[in-house]
């Protein structure tokens, strides 16, 4: 007798475990070839984004601004350990969930808060918002609200590398929801058929929205690599060497022999999807499971056991990130608004406006 | 004057910008090896070599997206679709990213690149193969979009397009490929957003762009006939658009026909016509007519095409409507 056929779809009613992590490094700081100094460095940075989305989420919340708010707590490693492992003219490129990414590489406390609450002081002068924080000049290229849909184009920023023969690489992080996009399809067969030297990065949070990783892909999501015959590897988000110490490998390996290269970061949110997510697809002990992981508290752990800082030193930090991220909410609230010609502005470069039926 | 065809014109554009400028490069269906599906391409694989000229899978998401991103890192990318309906699986990227990732940047990112194909019908390809894409593409700020009727237009304006510094849709057409006009042999630009008067006349102004600028110039033979004198208009740019000069004619003429590949809703006469009726109310002698296809798709037998098809019956008709002289 055939078995039965399973008559639903997505299945409902059963909360999933979102994601399982490897193992993290054994590596100490010293061994990946980190200095005590670098790793406080990347504590402050990593502490800096922390502070930086919880005193936002309260802002949004007391109205101080609106749009859509995605915040990056609990995946602080994987910025930090890119912006320290890549080169400074390396290209970056993310989703929507992008102020980690925007404060790594060069958007002041103040500038990023500012882009929040949509001032002319902001990021990107107050017309990208939340989800489409710039830094052109330091090579962080967004900031992009389309799920899967900078894929691509982070895979043209490597294509111009390449072209210019400038020894840069790209790389892309997308969530896991935007696996399922033929966006990211098209991205790998090109880049690997060119032979572009791209790193794509899922940082898998178990999450898409709110359709954890089993209800929304087929398959597990590094597999995606086996079909275009490119490389891959699993890393463990919640842990800053590990992240590092895997992308020190992957970058060289890209630069040298320009290839593409595709990571899954399995990592976790400790917030909702955004400011209105009711949190009712997962469970409190899983959540609470990745909190007894958190990166940040870990390093803290790390650095107290190592000799790096003591507990006193750590405070001082903690205190000058907080003080600087309240600065930048009282920056953000004295700036003003754009300019009502600035609504006009930007839309083509050149002098010329040129706006249809704009008298 | 030495004579050239529309796809050769647009071949020397190409050509002369790749030779001035390291950054520009072609990349898209059958552009390489196979020398261009409409044999646009033929023989700039041998003169640039295929770092610079370089076939694509059929994979319009990803090529235009890498394009995307090539020109935000400092290239220029003419990006060729094998025709503008098939740009549709991959339209995110020239709607939301090419169009608009410089305003959400407050600036901060370049975006040149150009979109270029044959555009509209071809004859009987059916319904999925034959839609007239300006009105769409020029509903997006952050766009401009050219449509150019002959080869000294096309190619003026491909140069100046490839200088633009800013997304461009570029169009063209399977039937005018072979279309001869004279260009001359010195290098010149067009400057984008300018029309032109391609034949004076008093009696009526005809605005009519791309492929259609041919179907109004037969009308327009066969009025003379009848002693009406039709001034055609092209405006080679569909945006921004050149409504002055159109208006300047209508105030000559006090009569416009409007001939616009597009259906009827939402298409380039629905909005020149609405300029025309604000601006130059005062002017007009009898209401705008427009002449376009019928809200329907394309149609394979030859019969109903050609029924689908605007001609210039339809035009004279149009004329004869607005000089009362059914």
């Amino acid at each position: 007798m055939t078995k039965k056929a399973e008559k639903s779809f997505t299945p409902t009613g059963f909360v999933y475990k979102s994601t399982t992590l490897p193992e993290a490094t054994k590596k100490d700081h010293k061994k990946l070839g980190l200095t005590n100094d670098d790793v406080i460095a990347l504590f402050r940075e990593m502490f800096l984004q922390r502070r930086f989305e919880e005193r936002a989420a309260q802002m949004y919340q007391k109205g101080k601004f609106g749009g859509f708010l995605h915040l990056y707590i609990g995946q602080e490693a994987i910025s930090s350990a890119t912006n320290f492992v890549l080169q400074d003219d390396d290209d970056i490129i993310t989703a929507y969930r992008d102020h980690g990414f925007g404060l790594v590489r060069g958007i002041s406390a103040k500038a990023g808060m500012a882009e929040l609450f949509g001032k002319a002081t902001g990021c990107s002068n107050g017309k990208g918002g939340s989800m489409h924080f710039f830094n052109a000049d330091r090579h962080f290229w967004g900031g992009h609200g389309i799920v899967g849909a900078h894929i691509p184009v982070g895979a043209g920023l490597a294509f111009a590398n390449k072209y210019l023969d400038n020894g840069r690489i790209s790389i892309s992080f997308f969530g896991d929801g935007a696996v399922d996009q033929g966006a990211l399809h098209e991205a790998f067969n090109l880049a690997q058929l060119w032979k572009l030297p791209a790193i794509f990065v899922v940082e898998n949070n178990g999450y898409s929205m709110g359709t954890a990783v089993e209800r929304h892909t087929a398959a597990e999501i590094y597999k995606r690599a086996l079909a275009y015959d490119m490389k891959y590897e699993i890393v463990n988000g919640m842990d800053l060497f590990s992240m590092i110490e895997k992308l020190q490998e992957v970058a060289k390996d890209v630069r040298d022999n320009s290839i593409p290269y595709f990571l899954e970061i399995r990592t976790y949110r400790y917030k909702g999807h955004s400011m209105s997510d009711p949190g009712n697809y997962r469970t409190k002990e899983e959540l609470d499971e990745f909190k007894a992981i958190d990166p940040i508290e870990r390093l803290k752990t790390y650095m107290l056991d190592k000799k790096v800082l003591k507990q006193d030193e750590i405070d001082s930090i903690m205190d000058e990130v907080n003080k600087e991220v309240l600065d930048a909410i009282d920056f953000a609230e004295e700036s003003d608004f754009p300019a009502e010609e600035e609504l006009y502005k930007h839309i083509f470069s050149g002098d010329e406006l040129v706006i249809h039926d704009h008298k | 004057m030495p004579q050239l065809q529309f796809g050769e014109a647009i071949r020397e554009a190409m050509q002369e910008e790749m030779r001035r400028d390291e950054r520009v490069f072609l990349m898209g269906e059958e552009v390489a090896e196979y020398d261009g599906a409409y044999k646009v391409s033929q023989g700039m694989l041998e003169e640039f070599g295929p770092r610079r000229i370089i076939d694509t899978p059929i994979s319009e998401l990803g090529f235009s997206g890498i394009g995307v991103g090539a020109a935000m890192n400092g290239l220029v990318p003419i990006v060729e679709f094998m025709t503008f309906n098939f740009s549709l699986v991959g339209v995110d990227q020239i709607l939301n990213n090419a169009a608009k990732i410089r305003y959400m940047s407050g600036g901060q990112v370049n975006m040149p690149i150009i979109f270029r194909g044959p555009n509209a019908a071809a004859g009987q390809l059916g319904a999925t193969h034959s839609v007239a894409f300006e009105s769409f593409f020029s509903y997006f700020p952050g766009l401009k979009v050219i449509y150019a009727s002959e080869p000294f237009d096309a190619k003026g304006l491909l140069k100046s397009a490839i200088r633009d510094g800013n997304p461009i849709i570029f169009m063209e057409s399977e039937q005018m490929y072979g279309l001869k006009g004279e260009v001359p042999e010195e290098e010149y630009l067009i400057p984008i957003g300018k029309g032109k008067i391609k034949r004076e006349g008093d009696d009526v102004t005809l605005v009519a762009h791309g492929k259609m600028l041919h179907v109004a110039k037969q009308a327009a033979e066969q009025l003379a006939k009848d002693g009406i004198e039709c001034e055609i208009i092209d405006p080679r740019t569909i945006k921004p658009f050149d409504i002055e000069l159109v208006i300047e004619s209508i105030k000559k003429t006090n009569r416009c026909v409007l001939v616009d590949e597009s259906h009827p809703f939402g298409g380039v006469a629905s909005e020149v016509g609405f300029l025309i009726q604000r601006d130059a109310f005062d002017y007009l002698d009898a209401p705008v007519q427009r002449v376009t296809l019928p809200d329907v798709p394309a149609p394979f037998a030859r019969n109903l095409y050609d029924l689908w098809f605007p001609d210039a019956k339809q035009i004279v008709e149009a004329v004869k409507t607005v000089t009362y002289t059914n």
